[in-house]
Parts: C-alpha cells; structure tokens; sequence
C-alpha cells in the first residue's frame, strides 16, 4: 500500500536514476541513518559498542570490500585475514611513526597499502580462474600471517610480538585506547562504513561495476565486448583491499586494541567473513550488512537466550552456536543461494503487490 | 574515565538502584575448542572453590560469592564481549586464563578501575605494580619459570651448562614468545645455545619441528605450550625417542591430559610449578562434601585433584583471600572492585593462613606490595609417572635469577609507561 512507485513521479535523469526510486525506501534509508548518527550515539554504552555495534560496523565494511570482489568480480578470495591485517599492521606503523597525524588519515593510508598489497596479490587472477584462484589467495593468507610473526620491524620489536593501538585522537577527541569514550568509537567506524557503502554502491551501478559483473558473468564475453579484463579485475582486487584495509585498520585500533596476528587475522576470519557474504548475498551490498549482522548478533543472542535465561552451561551453547551456523550455511546453499539479501528483494516485490497481489 | 554522552542520567538511575548482593566473580573460561582440556578444570577448580566458601562459610564476609561464567573458547573477541558484558554486573577481579586475552584487557581495566590477576601468564613485566596498577601476576610469572627450568638444569648438571643445547617449543603467540627475551640473557649468562622452534596454532601440527629436534639434538627440550599442542609434543617427543627427563614443560604443559594420551612413553616427562601437586590436601575433603556429593560441582565432578583443578582453586582462594583482606582494611563487607584492588595489594599469604584454610604448604608464603606485584616467583619442578599416574614434586620451590629477571621487567615495563604515558609510581 506504502511500498509502490506509484503516485512519485520522477522529473530528471538524476532522480530516475538514484539508489533508492521509490519514496518508502529513500525515506526509511533517511530514518536509519538519522538513528544512527542521531540517536545511537546518545544511548550508548561499552558494552552495545564493543560487544556488538563496533564489530557489526567493522565486519560489514570487510564484507562490502570481499563482496565487490567475490560478489561482484567473482574472484574467489580467501585471503581476507591476511589482507585485514595488513591493514592492521600498516595502521600500527603509521600510528606509532606519526603520532599526531588524525587517525581519519591513518585508516584511510592503511587502507590504500592494503590496496597496494591485494593488487599484488590480484595479479595471478589474470591468468588462474575458481578454485586455483582461491588457492592463491590462500598462499596470501598464510604468507601474510607468517611474515608478520616473522618479521619484529612490523611490530615494532615488542617482546611478545602484539601490537598495541596507543592512545590517539581526531579533532581533538580520543578515537582508540581505553579512554576512548564508546560514543566516538562508534561514530568514527560509522562514518567509514557509510561512506564505503556509498561509495561500493555508487561503484557496482556505474560503469566500473559493470565491468566487474561481466568479468563475473563470462570473462570472454566481457572481452570480446570491449572490456578490460586487466584493468576490472585489478581495480576490484584494488577497491577490495581498500576497503578490507579499512576494516583490518579498525577492528585492530578501534574495536580491540591489541591484536596478535595468527589468533586476530588467521584463516578462520577469512572464511567468517567469506560466509557473512555468503549467507548474506553475493552480490548485494545490503546483503554483506545482513550476513555481518547475523554472525555478529547471532552468537550474542545465543548466549543471552541460552546462558542467561535458559541458565544452561557455557559449553553446551558455544557448541550450539557451531551447530546453528554450519546448518544455517547448509541450509542457504541449498534453499536460497542469493542469501538474506533475496530474501529482502522476494518481501520488497511482494510488499509492492500488497494488498492486491493479482 | 569513560564517559557516554549520557553518563549524568544514567548515573542518576544506577545511584537510585539497589546495591549489589553479590561478590561477583566472573570466570571467563573455556571449555570448547583446542584449548578446552586445560580450560575446563581450571574453570571447574575455580567454580568449586567458591561454591565451597558459599556452601560451608556463607560466602566471604558474611557476603554471598556469585561466580558469571563466559565462555571464550580461549578467543580475544569473545573475551571482550564477556569483559563488557559482566564488568556492569559489578564484577570484582577478572582472571581471563589467556595472555591474549589478558593484553586486551590491561588498558581496558585500568581506565574501567577493576584488578586483573593473571596468576602465571599474562604480561610478565606487570609485576612492577609502580606501572600497572591494575595488574597483578603473584605469585610467579613466566621469566620466573623460565628462569626456573634453566636452575633446574644448573642444578642437575653441578651448576655448568656451558656448550648445552637447549630446544624452547613454543606456541607461536604472545604467550609462547615471552619466555625468549629471559631465556636469551639466561643463555648469554649461562653459556648454552637456544634454539627457538615455533609451533603454531592450535598445534597440531608438529612434526617439522621434531624433525629437526631429532636432526639438531638438543641435549633438553622446554616447551611453552598449551591445550592440544602439549598432547602432540609429547606423543612426537615419544615417537623421536627423546629421553623423556630431558624435556621439561612451563606449568602450562604440565597436566595429567597432557601426558596420558602418550601412555608409557610419557613416563619421566618434567613440568615446572609454583603451586603444590595431589590431592593430599584437607580442603579436597570439604569440597568432596559439600560441592561434589551434594551435587554442586561446576563440571563432572571428576577433575578434583588434578594439576589444573589446583590451579584453578589456588586462583580462587588467592582471590578470596584477596576480597577478605579488602572487607577488612574498608571495614565493610560489600567491596567495590577499587576497595578488591586495594585488597590485592596488601594481600599478605602466609603458612598459618594457608594451614588453615586446609592448604599446608600448597603454595609460597608471600606479600603482595604497590611495587611487587609479582610475588616470590618460586619454581618447583614436578615428574610425571604413568605408572601410577601421578604427579610428584622433586625440587622443592627455590627462587629465580631475579638479577636477570628484575631488569628485564624495568626494561619492559619502562616501554609500557612511555608508550602509554604513564607516569610510575606508588599512589
């Protein structure tokens, strides 16, 4: 009844052409961001950010950055980990080289390193397609971990071989550390994810996107048509990284403060975050935002139901959790292998036929 | 302090609640995952203690004592969920049972003013409490094992292992790379080559370095393992035929499930220690009373005893006595994690108390000050015999180098307060 384009004339190219035509989900998309920018960050406390909104933010703008690439390019990529800690690791350099540079800059550097790296990394993707471009990605993985246990000039000669985020600011105003106030630490991840959601998804409807979708589609085809395979999968590894190098930069300063590379950055966190693209929808940059969000909250509220009101011991929930999470992968494979995201687009086509639906 | 935009209107609300009952003692532990054999009866020692208390005293004080568990699966994120979400409950001391962990949340307690106590791991230079205030780490700490393992061999070669080889396996973390700063000085000092073998996590595989163990042979083997590792290390030991009494293990890899998948073979294997072993001791008949016949008991019921199990409960007495001796200096028995601080500070264990809370001789007698936070750091070492299935001390608890270890914490130490702006020094 809402939910139509009916009745919303649209007058230019510009307003035919934006995110969000009909007027339901512009003004919805206009009411999350006002919550969260204008009302979050009065009510919250350490323990909605760090337990659940700093890592929701965090692990979604890794998501968007391995979606443009898996989603989007289709290039299979398991080295996530690997490339979030180099992110990590450049922040951490920078950090304790130049203390008073604004962190805003820090990320985004780390961000354009990682981008640096992951298009070296990208390069075999030229001529290696599928499964023997994941194990390539792999060898990054595991390279990448090693050479940061390996080499003491990446963290700095400390004993243990952490890294540790030292206190810095922006604007004045204490970003990581532990006097960070929850309010700043949020805001600040906001502000990355918003403006890498704005800009993956201005990216995937233009005309880079599209170069990216027929590579992913059929790459002769793509060829023959005039597109670059070079230049789409080079600058989808690159935006990747840039964008998993942010993430790397935050989930270490922001969100952790301390970070050791073969437990933080492993391979298991690329593969959390190949399957919150996975069940949240290839292709789909709402979809890498549920896939986080449901990996993030399900463990949290599966510990609230199970530990705190239920009062059933610790372990048998933690096993629970693994349960629930392969059978739920499982389950999507095989029933809806869009992910949550066509979930969205079945309820959004549906809501558009309500209440009249023939 | 931390504060959120709307900290007045909360503090408003919190001020107008009731106050907190309990003693809260949240038990951040592990019983899934790689880590899990060494997680649950840690976590079932430290439970059952407090049950006790509650069960034959009425709690510490008069004051009920309320043990949260959390599960971490020995993971730094789930540590911090469970950090955030128990620390509003009024948690008192936080015990995380992981270095990881414990290096996440050293700032995090400091800013949040609740003490950390990280008996045997963590970070090894908080024993200068002029730089961590928050920390604690008595009554050993890792250099202190270190250190001991390296006595021990001084000991039993009449004081000169010059020109021995000596093999560290090490998980490849911060808890496996600690010891190799001490050992480095030990072995400038001593004269005997170290040779450091990573083993990554969870460890389970590991035959290139016993490849070259058997290649290279060490005259001994130490390893700074932990939960699956110890078992494979032990078995790959077995397998290479390296002499069982030449390798000796930190207090981490020194359980009775380390060593019995290897059976026989295992027989002689060697573990540092700074607590007492067996289950000779007048408090396991009060907990077999009241917590495990009366059906109370944390897990199974079935870890009483065992080296870990011992662990887990000297944890919770430490931070008993700890919360006793804070009831006492504040004059009243509902403590605040400040007053839980102040308490750990001045705590003061000698024989008689330990004697009379059915312990004699279970540990070292020790005073915790603002500048030692570290305790004594005696080193016993112990003996496995798959025979008879036991562990057994055979050397008694004798102090560490604390010329090598004690600048090498001002070193450490000296970096945390100017990385992080700390001005040292006793409040």
């Amino acid at each position: 009844m809402f939910y139509r384009e009916a009745g919303d004339f649209k007058v230019s190219y510009a307003d035919d052409s934006q995110t969000f035509p009909i007027k339901f989900d512009r003004y919805r998309y206009y009411v999350v961001l006002a919550v969260a920018f204008g009302l979050i960050p009065f009510l919250i406390n350490d323990y909605w950010a760090n337990a659940i909104l700093l890592p929701f933010l965090i692990y979604s703008i890794a998501a968007i950055g391995l979606n443009i690439l898996v989603g989007y390019c289709g290039q299979v990529s398991l080295g996530t980990g690997g490339f979030m800690a180099v992110g990590a690791y450049a922040c951490y350099k920078l950090m304790t080289a130049f203390p008073e540079v604004s962190m805003f800059i820090h990320v985004i550097l780390a961000g354009g390193i990682t981008a640096f790296v992951c298009v070296l990394f990208g390069l075999p993707s030229l001529r290696i397609k599928g499964f023997y471009l994941a194990v390539a990605t792999l060898a990054a993985q595991f390279f990448l971990v090693w050479l940061f246990n390996r080499v003491p000039w990446f963290y700095n000669y400390s004993a243990s071989g952490q890294i540790n985020a030292p206190e810095r600011d922006t604007f004045g105003i204490i970003i990581t550390g532990p006097n960070a106030p929850a309010w700043a630490t949020y805001l600040f991840c906001l502000i990355f994810l918003t403006v890498c959601a704005l800009v993956a998804r201005n990216l995937t409807r233009g005309t880079v996107g599209r170069t990216w979708m027929a590579i992913r589609d059929m790459d002769i085809a793509a060829e023959i048509i005039g597109v670059n395979p070079l230049k789409a999968k080079l600058t989808a590894f690159a935006v990747s990284g840039f964008f998993i190098g942010i993430s790397g930069a935050l989930f270490f300063a922001v969100y952790l403060g301390a970070v050791e590379v073969g437990e933080a950055f492993g391979i298991q966190k690329s593969f959390l975050v190949l399957f919150m693209v996975i069940l949240g929808g290839l292709g789909s940059i709402f979809g890498s935002f549920a896939g986080a969000a449901f990996l993030v909250l399900l463990p949290v509220i599966l510990k609230v139901v199970g530990v705190d009101l239920l009062n059933w011991p610790t372990d048998i929930v933690a096993h629970f959790q693994l349960v629930i999470v392969g059978a739920l992968i499982i389950v999507f494979l095989i029933a809806e292998p869009h992910g949550m995201a066509q979930l969205w687009r079945v309820a959004k086509e549906k809501l558009r036929l309500w209440p009249f639906p023939h | 302090m931390k504060k959120t935009l709307t900290t007045l209107a909360l503090g408003a609300a919190m001020a107008a609640g009731p106050a907190m009952a309990d003693l809260v003692f949240p038990d951040l532990s592990y019983r899934t995952g790689p880590y899990a054999a060494g997680g649950i009866p840690f976590s079932d020692g430290y439970n059952d203690y407090f049950t006790l208390l509650n069960e034959r005293d009425g709690g510490i004080g008069g004051v009920k004592a309320k043990v949260i568990e959390c599960e971490t699966g020995y993971n730094t994120e789930k540590g911090v969920e469970c950090y955030e979400s128990t620390k509003g409950q009024g948690a008192l001391i936080y015990q995380p049972l992981s270095t990881g962990i414990t290096y996440q949340l050293i700032p995090k307690v400091t800013a949040d003013n609740i003490p950390l106590h990280t008996m045997g791991y963590g970070r090894t230079s908080a024993a200068n409490g002029e730089v961590f205030s928050h920390v604690f780490n008595y009554p050993a700490n890792y250099w202190n094992g270190a250190s001991g393992v390296v006595n021990y061999l001084l000991e039993s070669n009449g004081g000169d292992i010059s020109g021995k080889k000596i093999a560290l396996v090490y998980h490849n973390s911060a808890y496996g790379k600690e010891p190799i700063r001490t050992l480095e000085e030990l072995s400038k000092k001593h004269g005997f080559e170290l040779v450091a073998l990573p083993v990554d996590h969870p460890g389970q595989e590991q035959k290139s370095q016993w490849l070259q163990i058997r290649r290279d042979r060490p005259d001994y083997v130490v390893m700074w393992g932990w939960g699956v590792m110890n078992q494979v290390a032990i078995q790959e030991a077995a397998n290479i035929r390296f002499p069982m009494e030449n390798f000796i293990g930190v207090w981490w890899s020194g359980a009775e499930h380390d060593v019995m998948p290897a059976g026989d073979k295992a027989d002689g294997y060697k573990a540092v220690t700074f607590h007492n072993v067996g289950r000779d001791f007048p408090v396991f008949d009060d907990i077999q009373k009241y917590v495990v016949d009366a059906g109370k008991a944390a897990g199974a019921g079935d870890q009483v005893g065992n080296v870990l199990y011992n662990r887990g409960m000297y944890a919770a007495m430490l931070a008993a006595e700890a919360a006793k001796t804070a009831q006492e200096i504040h004059g009243t028995a509902d403590i605040t994690p400040a007053m839980m601080r102040d308490g750990m500070e001045a705590l003061v264990i000698d024989e008689a108390k330990m004697a009379a809370l059915g312990m004699p001789n279970f540990g070292p007698s020790f005073n915790v000050s603002c500048e030692n936070h570290g305790g004594p750091g005696l080193v016993g070492v112990t003996q496995w015999d798959a025979e008879s299935k036991t562990w057994s001390l055979i050397s008694d608890f004798k102090p560490s180098d604390t010329e090598v270890i004690g600048k090498l914490v001002e070193e450490d130490s000296a970096a945390y307060a100017s990385e992080n702006n700390i001005e040292p020094g006793c409040k």
